[in-house]
């Protein structure tokens, strides 16, 4: 048995794959926090009570609707979109001109409206949400079992950030969404629908949220306590890859979730502090994260 | 009544009875009048509960509305100092005194490390720093072996004060934590109305300027989150003693949401209003669930509805509606 | 101080003016069902066990005397802090004069404290730690159901005899899962096997990938899951989505109960070996007992849990209605542990001095899906361990209530 610092070497690889799996979930989620950050300067704190609501919109899809998985990858995101957009335009909206802590207050308390809400219908363990056909089973990959599913799961977060990274540093919509961050006033006089623009942010954010959700069902456990504990760690993500930079939060996610894995192998009881230890020396280096921009 | 509009923004006044006699006074006396009289008609264990989070509730408004510092694990000094206070009295044997003592100074301790990393930055990151201490420090407590991770210290003695008083008496343990509760409020109200506090004013409105007028912001700062922090543990520790129980609940970044809640709720940068907060929050997760509604749904509705519509909290629109200081 | 003698010297000179008659407190018998009734172990508690309660009050009249009996519930969320301040509130507050079920065990513990403090009753159905009858035990309280010893003494030894002999266990990080497994470890070592190791997991973990992980990798033969509830449910899927089953390792349920079978299903829980006092279709007693449970629960059968509840409540009120008075906890308990009880839930069974109640435990199988004719038809009857080798010796517990001759 091959060992690297006295650990099995399977022991090792198959903690790394689990930290991929997380990974990609704080990357898909910290993404999304960071595009809304980035645009709209608010700290999303419903960014957890809206992935739960994601897994949610799926559960029900099956439940009441008969539409599973791949369908609910589609039509959550766009349910849970919308419901961005109606936040963005009834609350968020008036908060605008204020210290930006009032825009993490309001979305505290709508995390705990949403939360409670599902707590009050489902209690605490929730509902399970079975994986999909097509992608039971598993691969042996010699070191250990790697079900199909979460191949997938690694699989098609790196894509979807991919993606957006794309669309966000590559294309005119994102060059547009970028010159709104930097000078919206400016961006406005030249005859771009700013407001419009920071909704759609705000729901594309919350879409990207919704489909990290439905990813996770099948894994987690639909249940309304899903989000609330992984927020807390996306906070630390986006912080720690720069508040605003997209390429920061998708790298970070990935890193941060290998780091956490092999933590486990090494040091269990560290592994989840790691992240806020991380995150803390890194304020105190370079606050504005690995890849911010300049201090603020 | 005084409707002398200059005492909203106050200069110096200090605790003299004539100063007292004017401006604040008859609201405070009013309110421990309240406490006085509360217990013969209310639960006395309820408005226990309620005195130590309005306690804790004040600390953090020194630091949020006083400062302006936001900090997002308050509850770190809470917990931390129940848990020591709850380890010194039953496993140490100290007496209640002592043990509510040394749960206020490693909260102190704690708020100094803290307070010394969280200050070399500013808004939002100062707050993620203070989230990221006080969750390595949650993992710190659900590990250790003497908390005892989910089960927490239980069983915690309630002794006897100085030797003379037996808590275990309802109303005995009940003027204790009011005297407790009365001491720290007017420590905070000495401390807001005095140069100390007029620095820390002038720092929050206008921090270069301040700089330039010779004053270390970073010095009167962190004086003011230690004394934050202390007085969390004050707090903390005597709900252990009275509730006999340290858990992990106590340090839950929950809790920190909670008193963030507490203190906007009951009126930010006013001085009766995290009590009025903390009263009301409390009364509302002691209720609420008799009556069949889910508490985390009203406590987000009304933080939805401050934020929106509610500013000044509580305190802060009776104040205007009555025109004085509260 | 003053408020505090009154109160006492109303509670004696009514408790004196009442002894001919029987005279309760507040002319009412409150019984308070407290336990999980969101979360993970909501299924097996809940408000099943309220039911359970409702049952055995009407099985007894509805009135002990002429006194009617009230029966209220709260939710403890498995915390130790609102376990311990609705016990607070109910015994100060709102006039309770027993407080049965509390799983959990930190729950459990924080209310046997409030309870002893307070002089009233608590009778503990959910809960497992053996400590309620070992360092913690107290005059105002009774284990009832099952303990993690009995668990450990049923599933523990089975296994090992069956060539488990190297284990690894998966531990809910709290009172419960602590001391699960040691008792367990114990017994494995006192069988001649060896314990590999452990990894203690959070209470109410949704993903055990990487608990699995490690389990495998120790290579033992037998994976201990020193949890229940929802944790159990959930470590027993992944395992068989991580294939840690195809791997040939084992899994040992140290505490399974029928709805987690029944939420498992029988292709993923078939083959599972399991201690419980109680299966509802193991006599005519329990059949009858349980036709009705169900019929009130949407055809759900009781667990063990909500059974002992019943079993609890009924010889409470019968001790209540010999003493005519339900005002001194000790003396209530006292005179429960005197009473032998039979019920239809347990058969014929005793209260030993340490709190611990005594009767038989069953070793089952959860039956193949191919056994099984019904919905909860789920077990077959491998062993039945008598009531005197069921419970931890008299003579090797901790409890300081238990005389040494």
């Amino acid at each position: 048995m091959i060992t690297i610092f006295g650990v099995p070497l399977q022991a090792l690889m198959g903690q790394l794959l689990i930290g991929l799996i997380n990974g990609a979930f704080y990357a898909l989620l910290s993404l999304g926090l960071a595009i809304i950050f980035g645009l709209l300067n608010v700290i999303n704190f419903a960014h957890g009570a809206l992935y739960t609501t994601g897994a949610f919109v799926a559960w029900f899809l099956l439940q009441y609707a008969g539409i599973g998985y791949w369908g609910a990858l589609v039509i959550s995101p766009l349910a849970v979109g919308l419901l961005g957009v109606v936040i963005e335009r009834t609350m968020l909206k008036r908060l605008y001109g204020l210290d930006p802590l009032y825009g993490l207050l309001l979305t505290f308390g709508l995390a705990l409206i949403i939360q409670g809400l599902f707590l009050n219908r489902f209690g605490s363990s929730g509902e399970p949400y079975a994986i999909p056909e097509a992608l039971s089973g598993g691969l042996n990959l010699g070191f250990m079992f790697l079900p199909n599913y979460r191949a997938w799961v690694i699989g098609f977060s790196v894509v979807v950030c991919l993606a957006t990274w794309f669309v966000i540093e590559r294309t005119r919509l994102g060059s547009y969404l970028r010159a709104g961050t930097e000078n919206p006033v400016l961006v406005q006089a030249f005859g771009i629908n700013v407001p419009r623009m920071i909704t759609l942010t705000y729901a594309f954010g919350v879409a990207l949220a919704a489909l990290a959700g439905v990813l996770a069902a099948p894994i987690y456990r639909v249940n309304p306590l899903m989000g609330s504990d992984l927020i807390i760690v996306v906070f630390a993500v986006v912080v720690i890859g720069g508040m605003g930079s997209i390429i920061g939060s998708i790298v970070t996610g990935f890193a941060l979730g290998v780091v956490e894995g092999l933590t486990k192998v090494f040091y269990p009881e560290a592994s989840n502090v790691v992240i806020f230890v991380i995150m803390a020396i890194v304020l105190l280096v370079k606050s504005a994260g690995l890849f911010g921009r300049t201090a603020q | 009544m005084n409707t002398n509009a200059t005492t909203a923004k106050s200069p110096h006044r200090p605790l003299t009875l004539r100063t007292l006699a004017q401006g604040q006074a008859i609201p405070i006396l009013v309110m421990i009048g309240l406490f006085a009289v509360a217990p013969f008609v209310v639960y006395p264990v309820f408005l226990m509960k309620a005195l130590c989070f309005a306690l804790f509730a004040c600390a953090f408004n020194l630091l949020l509305g006083y400062v302006g510092l936001v900090s997002f694990g308050h509850a770190l000094f809470l917990g931390s100092a129940g848990y020591a206070a709850a380890h010194a009295a039953k496993v140490w044997g100290l007496p209640p005194e002592l043990a509510i003592l040394f749960g206020t100074a490693v909260a102190t301790a704690l708020g100094a490390l803290v307070g010394a990393i969280a200050i070399r930055r500013q808004g939002i990151y100062l707050a993620m720093i203070t989230l990221a201490l006080a969750q390595m420090a949650y993992f710190f407590f659900l590990q250790a072996k003497f908390t005892g991770g989910e089960d927490g210290i239980q069983a915690v003695p309630r002794g006897r004060l100085f030797g003379l008083f037996d808590l275990r008496e309802m109303m005995t343990l009940y003027f204790v934590v009011l005297a407790i509760f009365v001491g720290g409020f007017l420590l905070i109200y000495r401390a807001v109305h005095s140069p100390f506090g007029q620095v820390l004013k002038a720092i929050r409105e206008n921090e270069p300027r301040a700089i330039s007028l010779g004053y270390k912001p970073d010095h009167y700062k962190l004086i003011a989150f230690v004394l934050s922090a202390a007085l969390s543990g004050l707090a903390g520790g005597t709900k252990a003693i009275v509730f006999q129980l340290a858990s992990l609940t106590d340090v839950h970044w929950n809790t920190s949401g909670e008193v963030i809640l507490m203190t906007l709720l009951g009126g930010l940068g006013t001085i009766l209003g995290p009590v009025a907060g903390g009263v009301i929050v409390v009364a509302l997760e002691n209720y609420l669930p008799r009556l069949g509604v889910p508490v985390t749904v009203a406590e987000g509705v009304i933080f939805v509805v401050c934020v929106l519509m509610f500013r000044r909290g509580v305190i802060g629109e009776l104040s205007r509606l009555l025109k004085r200081p509260m | 101080m003053f408020g505090g003698s009154v109160v006492k010297l109303v509670v004696v000179l009514s408790a004196m003016a009442g002894a001919a008659r029987a005279e309760m407190t507040d002319n009412v018998i409150k019984i308070g069902v407290m336990n999980d009734q969101s979360g993970l172990y909501a299924d097996l508690s809940g408000q099943g066990s309220v039911l359970a309660a409702k049952m055995a009050v009407a099985d007894s009249g509805g009135k002990v005397d002429g006194t009617p009996v009230e029966v209220i519930f709260a939710d403890h969320q498995n915390k130790a802090d609102v376990g311990s301040n609705i016990a607070r509130t109910w015994l100060d507050v709102d006039k309770v004069d027993v407080i049965v079920d509390v799983p959990t065990s930190s729950v459990a513990l924080a209310v046997n404290e409030v309870v002893r403090s307070k002089n009233k009753v608590f009778l503990v159905s959910g809960a497992a730690t053996s400590d309620l009858t070992g360092s913690k035990c107290s005059p105002n309280t009774i284990h009832w159901t099952y303990d993690n010893w009995s668990l450990a003494n049923g599933t523990g030894k089975e296994v090992v005899k069956q060539g488990g002999d190297t284990w690894f266990f998966l531990t809910a990080d709290y009172a419960f899962g602590h001391d699960l497994e040691r008792n367990v470890s114990a017994v494995v070592k006192a069988s001649g096997g060896k314990v590999l190791g452990a990894v203690r997991h959070p209470l109410n973990t949704g993903d055990f990938s990487s608990f699995l992980l490690q389990a495998q990798s120790s290579k033992a033969k037998i994976i201990g899951l020193a949890n229940a509830g929802g944790d159990t449910i959930n470590a027993i899927k992944a395992a068989s989505e991580f294939g840690i089953i195809k791997g040939g390792q084992k899994l040992a349920g140290l505490l399974v109960f029928i709805t987690d079978v029944h939420a498992l299903g029988l292709p993923t829980a078939q083959g599972l070996q399991l201690t419980e006092s109680f299966y509802w279709d193991r006599d005519d007693k329990t059949r009858a007992f349980s036709k009705r449970f169900a019929d009130a629960n949407k055809g759900r059968e009781p667990s063990m849990v909500q059974a002992g509840v019943y079993s609890a409540v009924l010889h409470y009120l019968k001790a209540v209605k010999s003493l005519k008075n339900d005002a001194d906890g000790k003396a209530v308990v006292a005179k429960m542990k005197e009473m032998p009880t039979d019920d239809p839930v347990f058969g014929k069974g005793t209260i030993r001095a340490d709190g611990r109640k005594i009767h038989p435990m069953y070793l089952y199988e959860v039956k193949k899906p191919a056994e099984s004719k019904k919905p909860w038809d789920y077990y077959k009857l491998v062993r039945e361990i008598p009531a005197a080798e069921a419970f931890k010796p008299l003579n090797e517990s901790e409890c300081p209530l238990v005389k040494r001759t």
